[in-house]
């Protein structure tokens, strides 16, 4: 059996559009996947649904689509993406869309049911020690990390682009390697290989490469055009990693050691809903240019729990930045500093923070709060405005911002209360 | 001698706990990094305290995982930080200075 060819097209909401279309175009990929939902893009993406019902999904899925779906179709491609954010209804019907405008014909499916914000009230928060019923109107959202049993059940129903929201990011990888390989759900050797594949893959080119370069030490040729990575994975789970001819980046032990270990704990116990994977006593080896061979990944049973992440509005920071250079910079930032201390009284001020940033002649000062209100929060920025007039000599370039501070809270839930449901839409469907 | 001539790393974040990769370019450096950096030198050297960090090793890769719960001064969300995420520290643990010159 040849080997299986999966790439990874995104590994955030904000990743590059052209390196995807690269692999979609020359890949001659099995499938590719979108990785786009950090911790708290599906809480932000919720706000945006309750202002507008049709949105809450990724804003970059019609450029991304719009871009590799002419190359997925040629060579039989199948997408597989959490694009969907907090709306994987809104963009399948998206999808279809395009998919239409394109003239292609290709079946769309959605993925639901990790949305459990219907049934969480009563689960105790790891972080706030208190059920989730306690933060009343200040949730925003309540989502599982979903495995893979959704998305294969859509690829058994033939779908070429499945749509989910928050599923746990290496079941978007491991989910189409089972359905290709019919790996049993039992054989936890297979999917903590699988795993391993993902958790490679998921986040582009932090494999291919990118942030890794350290110049005189770690240098990467041509970054600036770097190429997102692919796997060819065979029936054993095993792989090679690599990434397109042509393409800047590189791809060898070091990149691959970094990326095994970033954002892991325990490299024996790295938590899933289908496996506990086992990177242990995974190796790396080169066998070719820009080609690494991983083995020796394994797996054991999952712990009948599903993570969930629990997002709510939990105050606002604001924040205000000056400038002051040449003679004497530093005293000046420093008065900014002890003023602001003065002014910004607010009781509602929970914690601030103000700082110098640069060098002796060239001084910013940055000074932000995480404040209860939205209007104190505003206060920040403007207070270091009003230093233009009412502050020290030659104060300059002013920046001020505030944002909505969206915290996370984490809880665990039976795997048989998430309920999924993959569903491809008709040419009649009303998405839900 | 700095630990960032031996070796390379990366930080990552999950919540409020961080964690940084501390990987030796060369495998005969390895030993003396695992005798180096321990978990308690990377606590003291980052502030943090001794019991928040572990260590785990992965001899074959000759690299070693650090793990800092409430590093991150309640992680991405909260934290007033420029680098609320923390994906600076892997650099800032690489200037730590090696102590013998036994090598």
């Amino acid at each position: 059996m040849k080997p299986f060819r999966i790439g990874c097209g995104a590994g955030f909401q904000g990743d590059r559009i052209e390196p995807a279309a690269d692999l979609a175009n020359r890949g001659a990929l099995d499938v590719l996947v979108f990785e786009c939902l950090a911790e708290r893009t599906i809480a932000l993406a919720q706000k945006a649904r309750l202002d507008d019902p049709d949105a809450g999904y990724d804003p970059l899925l019609e450029r991304r689509l719009r871009a590799t779906l002419p190359g997925c179709a040629r060579h039989g491609t199948k997408i597989i993406t959490n694009m969907g954010a907090a709306n994987p209804g809104a963009a399948a019907k998206k999808a279809r869309a395009i998919v239409a405008d394109l003239g292609l014909s290709l079946k769309v499916a959605m993925v639901t049911g990790d949305d459990v914000s219907d049934q969480i009230a009563d689960f105790i928060l790891d972080e706030t020690k208190q059920p989730a019923s306690a933060l009343g109107q200040r949730m925003v959202s309540a989502n599982a990390y979903i495995g893979i049993s959704g998305i294969v059940a859509a690829l058994e129903q033939g779908a070429d682009i499945v749509i989910c929201g928050r599923a746990s990011d290496p079941a978007l990888f491991l989910a189409p390697l089972v359905h290709h390989f019919g790996w049993a759900m039992d054989d936890y050797q297979k999917l903590g290989r699988g795993t391993l594949i993902g958790h490679l893959l998921e986040c582009s080119a932090q494999i291919t490469g990118g942030y890794f370069a350290d110049p005189g030490v770690k240098d990467v040729p041509d970054l600036a055009n770097i190429g997102f990575p692919l796997a060819e994975v065979t029936a054993d789970g095993n792989a090679v990693v690599t990434k397109l001819a042509n393409t800047g980046g590189i791809v060898t032990p070091a990149t691959c050691t970094e990326q095994l270990l970033y954002e892991i704990h325990d490299p024996a116990r790295y938590l899933q809903p289908d496996v506990v994977a086992d990177f242990s006593k995974v190796t790396f080896e080169a066998v070719g240019k820009d080609r690494v061979a991983v083995r020796g990944a394994t797996g054991q049973p999952p712990t009948g729990q599903l993570k969930v992440s629990v997002a709510y509005r939990d105050g606002w920071q604001g924040e205000g930045q000056i400038s002051y250079m040449g003679s004497n910079a530093r005293a000046r930032a420093d008065l900014a500093r002890f003023i602001l201390d003065q002014r910004l009284t607010a009781s509602d001020i929970d914690e601030r923070l103000g700082h110098l940033i640069g060098s002796e002649e060239d001084m910013r000062l940055r000074y932000t709060a995480r404040c209860t209100s939205a209007a104190t929060a505003r206060s920040i920025g403007e207070e270091v405005e009003s230093l233009y007039l009412c502050g020290p000599a030659a104060g300059g370039g002013v920046s001020k911002s505030v944002r909505e501070i969206i915290a996370i809270a984490s809880t665990l839930m039976p795997s048989h209360r998430v309920q999924l449901r993959a569903d491809i839409l008709g040419v009649n469907h009303e998405a839900a | 001698m700095k630990l960032h001539e031996l070796a390379h790393g990366r930080t990552g974040d999950k919540g409020d706990t961080s964690n940084i990769s501390i990987i030796a370019y060369r495998a005969e450096d390895f030993d003396r990094l695992l005798a180096e950096i321990s978990a308690e030198r990377v606590a003291a050297y980052l502030n943090q305290p001794t019991s928040a960090v572990s260590r785990y090793v992965l001899p074959q890769l000759c690299a070693m995982n650090f793990v800092l719960k409430g590093a991150l001064k309640g992680g991405v969300t909260r934290s007033l930080a420029l680098d609320a995420h923390g994906k600076c520290l892997s650099s800032v643990l690489l200037e730590m200075s090696l102590t013998s010159d036994s090598a």
